[in-house]
């Protein structure tokens, strides 16, 4: 089970969203969202919705695994939409209604607020996934270490910061195994582990998460070791394996998204 | 000629909740280039402490430890001899750093600083040399035991060391595991005379070696060619060491009054012996 564990939502493909260069797809993103958190007309909203919609069905990756992909984060959408229904007050009442004690009334603010926000939550959310759906983990460690890199002069430690990134998503598979074995080697000796009510079940996890956790701390003394055999050195220069240099293409959509930021900040849109 | 490790007088010696504890006693030994060494002993005789003083990793507290001249003591050749004197851990696992074979084989290079297009020239070469380039990017909890430990020496061999250290390299690996990887070091000895140490607790991967050192009590027992060392049966025994199989049933057969000749350590050469002193019989 563990063994064909896939990291993030990255989906294999040759496209133009997977060709494009890590750093010129985050930054596109950040200006896409600064251009969606101004947009203050529904017209503005729909139009980046559908630029998004297109957009992701240009990566080749099926429906089903978007909307999949989104299926925890609808309710948290549902829930802005009812509250901002029933709790924003201003402008006209369109619904009063008598539920037991309360009076509940649905403002025209609260419609238009709630919908707003909604639809900013959707689109938000297909921008991103046309990022990580096109990019792998590693790529977009690259690329925040990249785009990062002026902190470098405020003296935070950039490089060392993804190289602990890097190893986490390294180890995740790793840790998942040992975890399997734990559980299996507990239970071999009459654990009951994830059976009972929500606090038994917290309480049997409790001897498979200690054994994990002394070995992890095992593992990251042994793998210090190694890396400075490796002359691996805090704070030392390095470089890297790859070497990504700006295409054309990569301009062209940075400069079409500042262009549809602008857009969005400096027009009612 | 100039040997390539020179320990002259080596002490080691940590700290521990019962007090100060000798890993070693005054080693002198010197590992000349192209030289396929193992080092034995039991747990506990120092034989990790003692390779990790090779490529600088632990500094010894008493005596001096040469890498290729330079002393291993001194900070400012810490970074050249790890770039000489390659190291292969116990456990595949806990070595790998990248998230990809490739990356991970990069891993040294980056460290040093070479420029991309170097890098990515040296990762193919090795990793086609050490027949990876399938894996090249694959995520290494994909690979077996063996090819991870490969993974390793790639990573290694790729930062073109004089000298590879294996710190009990093979002993999580199956059977297989561990031929691939000793062969793939053998190769690496043999064909681009780079200097093995080989620290093991399988008798049967020192009888490989040129030479066989055994330490016992942070001591050298004894520093002699293989065959001598592993025909001391009885010797090694009474020391924690046991023989291969093969090699207590030759034992076994001799004293049954089987004049079987020396020296026998694999299951073929066993066999071949039986056969022969069959054909005189």
């Amino acid at each position: 089970m563990s063994r064909s564990i896939t990291l993030g939502q990255y989906m294999p493909g040759k496209t133009l969203m997977h060709r494009l260069d890590a750093r010129a797809k985050l930054l596109s993103l950040i200006l896409l969202i600064l251009g969606l958190f101004t947009a203050s007309s529904y017209w503005g909203l729909i139009f980046l919705l559908i630029l998004a919609l297109v957009h992701l069905s240009f990566t080749g990756v099926p429906l089903g695994y978007i909307l999949r992909g989104v299926r925890h984060i609808f309710v948290l959408i549902l829930l802005t939409l009812l509250l901002h229904f029933f709790f924003t007050t201003g402008g006209e009442v369109l619904i009063r209604e008598q539920l037991f004690v309360a009076e509940i009334t649905v403002e025209s603010e609260g419609v238009q607020l709630g919908t707003t926000v909604a639809l900013r939550l959707i689109i938000l959310i297909f921008f991103t996934m046309l990022v990580t759906l096109t990019t792998t983990p590693l790529a977009l460690t690259g690329a925040m270490e990249s785009l990062l890199t002026p902190l470098k002069y405020l003296r935070l430690p950039v490089s060392e910061m993804s190289m602990v990134a890097m190893i986490s998503l390294r180890f995740i598979p790793t840790l998942m195994e040992e975890s399997d074995r734990i559980v299996k080697a507990q239970m071999a000796r009459g654990a009951r582990i994830g059976e009972g009510n929500f606090l038994q079940k917290a309480r049997s996890l409790i001897p498979v998460i200690v054994p994990l956790f002394v070995s992890a701390f095992r593992r990251a003394e042994e793998l210090a070791v190694a890396m400075e055999a490796r002359c691996y050195r805090v704070g030392a220069r390095r470089t890297s394996i790859r070497e990504t240099r700006f295409a054309f293409k990569d301009y062209m959509v940075i400069i079409f998204s500042v262009a549809l930021a602008a857009i969005m900040w400096f027009t009612p849109l | 000629m100039e040997p390539f490790i020179t320990a002259c007088n080596v002490f080691y010696q940590y700290e521990s909740p019962s007090g100060p504890v000798s890993a070693l006693k005054g080693i002198d030994l010197s590992i000349y280039s192209g030289e396929h060494v193992a080092i034995i002993g039991p747990n506990g005789s120092g034989k990790s402490t003692l390779l990790k003083l090779f490529n600088a990793l632990l500094e010894p507290t008493g005596g001096e430890v040469r890498v290729g001249g330079r002393d291993t003591s001194d900070p400012q050749n810490t970074w050249e001899i790890r770039q000489e004197c390659g190291m292969v851990f116990q456990n595949p696992d806990n070595q790998i750093v990248a998230t990809t074979v490739e990356e991970d084989v990069a891993f040294g290079l980056e460290n040093l600083s070479f420029p991309a297009p170097e890098i990515k020239k040296r990762v193919n070469e090795v990793l086609q040399a050490m027949d990876l380039d399938h894996w090249a990017h694959h995520a290494p909890h994909l690979l077996s035991g063996g090819q991870k430990q490969r993974v390793a020496i790639a990573g290694v061999i790729a930062m073109r060391p004089r000298c590879l250290l294996l710190d009990e390299a093979t002993s999580l690996l199956d059977r297989r595991g561990k031929a691939e990887v000793i062969d793939t070091a053998l190769k690496l000895n043999r064909l681009d005379n780079i200097t093995l140490v080989n620290v093991t607790h399988f008798l049967e991967e020192a009888a490989l070696a040129d030479r066989v050192i055994v330490l016992y009590n942070g001591e050298i027992a004894i520093d002699a060619p293989a065959q001598q060392v592993l025909s001391r049966g009885t010797w090694l025994k009474e020391r924690g060491l046991d023989l291969p199989p093969a090699a207590s049933l030759a034992n076994r057969l001799r004293e049954g009054g089987i004049p079987l000749s020396f020296p026998i350590i694999t299951m073929e050469q066993l066999v071949d012996s039986i056969c022969s002193w069959k054909q005189m019989a």
